[in-house]
């Protein structure tokens, strides 16, 4: 047990340093979040109302979040395919699935980074000071959303194995998901029957248990359901990555050519 | 050690590799409306056995199905006919025992985090090949020593030099200090001098006992390393034996080179049909053809072939002992 900790603490350290040092990853954790949130914020800024900056300054911190993490992840194994590493990955003694935990924690570090950096630039551009009213229950909420969009990612990414361009999938997934988990707009305000699918990703949770923290709410129940749906998804990448191995074995897609 | 020349030879029960009648097929398919599938047979029925501490060669042309091989053998593909073992462990039903004990190193620039420096990369592989924490300093600064990478080591990958990553992919797969090694055309694009220093890297492990297939397009590579070789052509072993046997396949005899300058097609049919020429290949040297000719040991020949090219311009004329390239040519191009 204490091998396996050390494994998953040594690896998530040099996979942050492989993402941290990166142009692409950089770039996109850098700017991107920034320059959504800039456009929000022009947007919701024409009518002047305090409560909807809020909600658009709230909504803009975790859309980087979602966009660095959630699309990026599908992409992961791609660019270990390109590099030459994923074969290496496969054929280690390690199952993948304690390979891929480690990864998708680095990128929720970097998603971390840019909820940080785009309140920082919301307060220092837009003058917006988002009101908090229990810090350590929204800090709490973005660690779940973190943590929970990691296990997204986690699914997302194990797909890349057996399929070469399932990495479109994550970039597929970007516009829609900041409609479908409530970031810029209600879910409520989505048609009936669209909103099964909003329930079903829990960075939607996620984002309700945060704005119920910043408003004095109970972010409580948000948070399990947040939990549960996470769970999901990772056991289910869990399963699908033997399955999907397996199945890369058998049709040769590991490799890039 | 094995010393027969037989096509698939049967597997020992001891041997560190075994593959018994060793199939892939991959399915390739074409066309956006009508989608037609079509089947390539890139491993047909390949037999052979390593046995432990054994430096063991497939050679063979591009396409011929090495890499398929060896891609089944370390568990990354399924085969879709046949068996094979690796220390006795199937690489079908028990992959991770099998994962455990090799190492798998293949050429070119890629496989490495150019991110990361020499010794995190090592790092990183060593976690997940797992070695344990305590022993992967001592572990690392052996292997670095080893491939002459220290010194270099806490420098990012993305600066060295395509030798110098060589010899770091070595590293890598000694980490967990595999029993049997699958070296996958280890020397491609390697200068004379880093090639040099493989050639003596793989020659050392070999000393340590360990057992290393190894593939490669350089006969002298495989002629200077190799125990055993097996020649693979179109997915079938063609030949298999020690670099001296497979040299001794070539007529069992020797090889005359002829310079010439114009040799029409029907003279060199003509000298092709001298009495203890067994075949004729022509290899062009600027605006001279080389004429190489697979003779008899036992028969003179070099005056008859000079009668038939009476009017032609010829220049130095040798003869040689075949070489393992010469036995590789003949086989791999059927003759």
């Amino acid at each position: 047990m204490r091998q396996v900790l050390h494994q998953q603490a040594v690896c998530y350290w040099l996979q942050l340093r492989v993402l941290s040092t990166s142009p692409f990853e950089g770039f996109l954790a850098v700017l991107f979040p920034l320059m959504f949130a800039t456009a929000a914020l022009l947007v919701y800024s024409v009518n002047g109302d305090p409560v909807a900056m809020q909600y658009a300054g709230l909504g803009a911190a975790i859309m980087g979040m979602w966009t660095c993490q959630g699309v990026v992840a599908s992409s992961l194994l791609t660019r270990e395919r390109w590099a030459g590493t994923l074969e290496l990955l496969v054929a280690a003694p390690t199952p993948l699935s304690r390979i891929l935990v480690p990864i998708t924690m680095a990128m929720s570090t970097i998603g971390l980074y840019c909820v940080v950096a785009t309140m920082l630039w919301q307060s220092w551009v837009f003058d917006l000071r988002l009101e908090i009213e229990s810090w350590p229950l929204f800090v709490l909420s973005v660690l779940m959303a973190a943590v929970t969009l990691a296990q997204v990612g986690f699914f997302l990414s194990v797909t890349a194995v057996r399929y070469r361009t399932s990495w479109a999938l994550g970039a597929a997934l970007e516009y829609p998901g900041w409609l479908l988990c409530g970031f810029l707009i209600p879910v409520d305000l989505l048609p009936v029957w669209i909103q099964p699918l909003s329930w079903a990703i829990p960075t939607t949770w996620a984002m309700d248990a945060i704005r119920s923290a910043a408003d004095g709410g109970s972010p409580w129940g948000s948070l399990a359901v947040c939990a549960a749906t996470g769970a999901v998804y990772a056991v289910l990448a869990a399963y699908l990555g033997k399955r999907l191995v397996d199945s890369a074995r058998r049709n040769a897609s590991l490799a890039l050519t | 050690m094995t010393s027969t020349t037989s096509v698939g030879s049967v597997p020992s029960v001891t041997a560190a590799v075994e593959a018994i009648d060793l199939q892939r097929t991959f399915r390739t398919t074409s066309g956006i409306i009508r989608r037609t599938r079509k089947d390539v047979e890139a491993v047909r029925g390949v037999t052979f056995a390593i046995e432990p501490g054994e430096l063991f060669g497939l050679l063979g042309p591009n396409g011929a199905g090495k890499t398929t091989t060896i891609k089944m053998l370390i568990t990354l593909l399924l085969p879709t006919g046949g068996s094979a073992r690796v220390l006795g462990r199937d690489v079908v039903t028990d992959v991770r025992e099998v994962r455990r004990r090799i190492g798998y190193v293949f050429g070119g620039d890629r496989g490495l985090y150019e991110r990361l420096s020499a010794r995190d990369n090592l790092r990183y592989f060593s976690e997940l090949y797992g070695v344990p924490p305590r022993e992967q300093g001592p572990r690392i600064a052996e292997l670095l020593e080893l491939v002459g990478l220290t010194g270099r080591d806490r420098e990012r990958v993305e600066g060295y030099s395509r030798g110098m990553r060589q010899r770091l992919h070595i590293a890598r797969g000694l980490l967990h200090d595999p029993e049997v090694l699958f070296l996958d055309e280890p020397s491609i694009g390697i200068d004379p001098v880093g090639a040099r220093e493989l050639r003596a890297t793989i020659a050392q492990l070999s000393e340590q006992g360990k057992t290393v297939l190894l593939t490669t397009h350089y006969m002298f590579e495989a002629d200077e390393l190799c125990d055993r070789i097996a020649v693979i052509r179109q997915g079938e072993i063609v030949a298999e034996g020690t670099p001296a046997q497979l040299k001794g396949r070539v007529g069992g005899g020797r090889v005359l080179e002829i310079e010439t300058y114009g040799v029409p097609d029907d003279v060199l049919v003509a000298v092709g049909d001298v009495a203890g020429v067994r075949s004729v290949a022509v290899e062009e040297r600027g605006q001279q053809q080389v004429l190489i000719l697979q003779c008899e040991s036992d028969t003179e020949v070099t005056h008859p072939v000079l009668a038939r090219l009476n009017g032609i311009r010829v220049g130095r004329v040798d003869a040689r002992e075949p070489t393992l390239e010469d036995a590789y040519v003949e086989l791999v191009s059927g003759a």
